[in-house]
């Protein structure tokens, strides 16, 4: 038997490589940023050992603030709940990174690798905004959802995190078990504006 | 569509977000083997039903999934506070009466 585990992104059915060659224009641009890694961590921001052992870890500052993020070159941290964030790195870090929180924090915490468990869906493009609002009853402005911001909200009636990545780009954290429904929403209401598929 | 203060994610957010969850500030019997039958099911079944300000539990469910606590009037379904769990009311049906 062999041991190598050949891990698929829940859409690879959609066959994105195939999609790209042939869907050259479009006003709503689609990517997955598949198979990356996803760390669930909670604990207590009020706890010192918490918040310094996270910042160690990842060298990055654990966001406080309600609805923000942070990122450096290796991994983007994501305000979920007050004792709740998302961390996402490269695809195949998150063992390492998942060892290196465990050996920087002490105390009442908890890390969850939940990779195979959620993908993330880029959306961008000049109509994007307007898919966007099609699809979720929050409002898009810059003033209110800035760059940086992530919300967790129904989208399509699906519960999902939403970060703004600039003006017009997106990325959608969805569940494994949602990736298809959300990819036939996303062609169905960017009908209208042209959807391009990049990788 | 209600439009609800999250206390957690400090903003408003729409009511397709949340779940309401029923009586707020019920406290669980401590020792809960020394109770009569009676004291247990008022505890486990018996809830307030006011014509008027109502303490009640809620839940974001599509966004921080946190429990928090809201006053809301039965009658004009108008919210007039939402607070922290583990926090007390700052609006009661005594102020107003
Ligand atoms: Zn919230």
């Amino acid at each position: 038997m062999s041991n190598i585990v050949n891990v698929q992104s829940p859409l690879y059915h959609a066959d994105f490589e195939s999609l790209a060659s042939v869907t050259k224009e479009g006003g709503v641009s689609l990517r997955e940023a598949k198979l990356l890694g996803h760390l669930n961590l909670r604990g207590n921001s009020d706890s010192p050992e918490f918040k310094n052992g996270v910042e160690k870890a990842l060298g990055l500052t654990l966001p406080l603030t309600p609805c923000t993020s942070l990122q450096n070159d290796d991994a983007t941290i994501m305000w979920l709940s007050p004792d709740e964030w998302l961390i996402i790195v490269e695809g195949g870090q998150e063992a390492t990174v998942e060892e290196t929180l465990r050996a920087n924090i002490t105390g009442h915490f908890a890390v969850s690798d939940i990779s195979g468990g959620q993908t993330i869906l880029e959306i961008s493009g000049p109509d994007c905004i307007k898919v966007m609002q099609k699809s979720t009853g929050y409002d898009f402005h810059l003033k209110q959802f800035p760059v940086g911001k992530v919300i967790g909200t129904a989208f399509a009636k699906s519960s999902t995190y939403i970060r703004r990545t600039s003006y017009d780009s997106f990325q959608l954290v969805v569940r494994r078990s949602f990736a298809d429904y959300f990819w036939l929403w996303l062609q169905q209401s960017s009908k209208e504006y042209g959807l391009r598929i990049t990788l | 569509m209600l439009h609800i203060y999250c206390p957690y994610c400090e903003e408003y957010r729409e009511e397709e977000e949340f779940h309401p969850h029923g009586q707020a500030h019920i406290v669980r019997p401590l020792a809960p083997e020394s109770l009569t039958d009676e004291e247990w099911s008022q505890y486990l079944f018996f809830r307030k039903n006011p014509r008027g300000l109502h303490h009640e539990m809620w839940v974001h469910a599509a966004g921080c999934r946190k429990f928090f606590n809201m006053t809301r009037h039965t009658v004009t379904y108008k919210i007039l506070e939402t607070y922290k769990m583990g926090q007390q009311p700052s609006i009661t049906a005594e102020d107003t009466q």
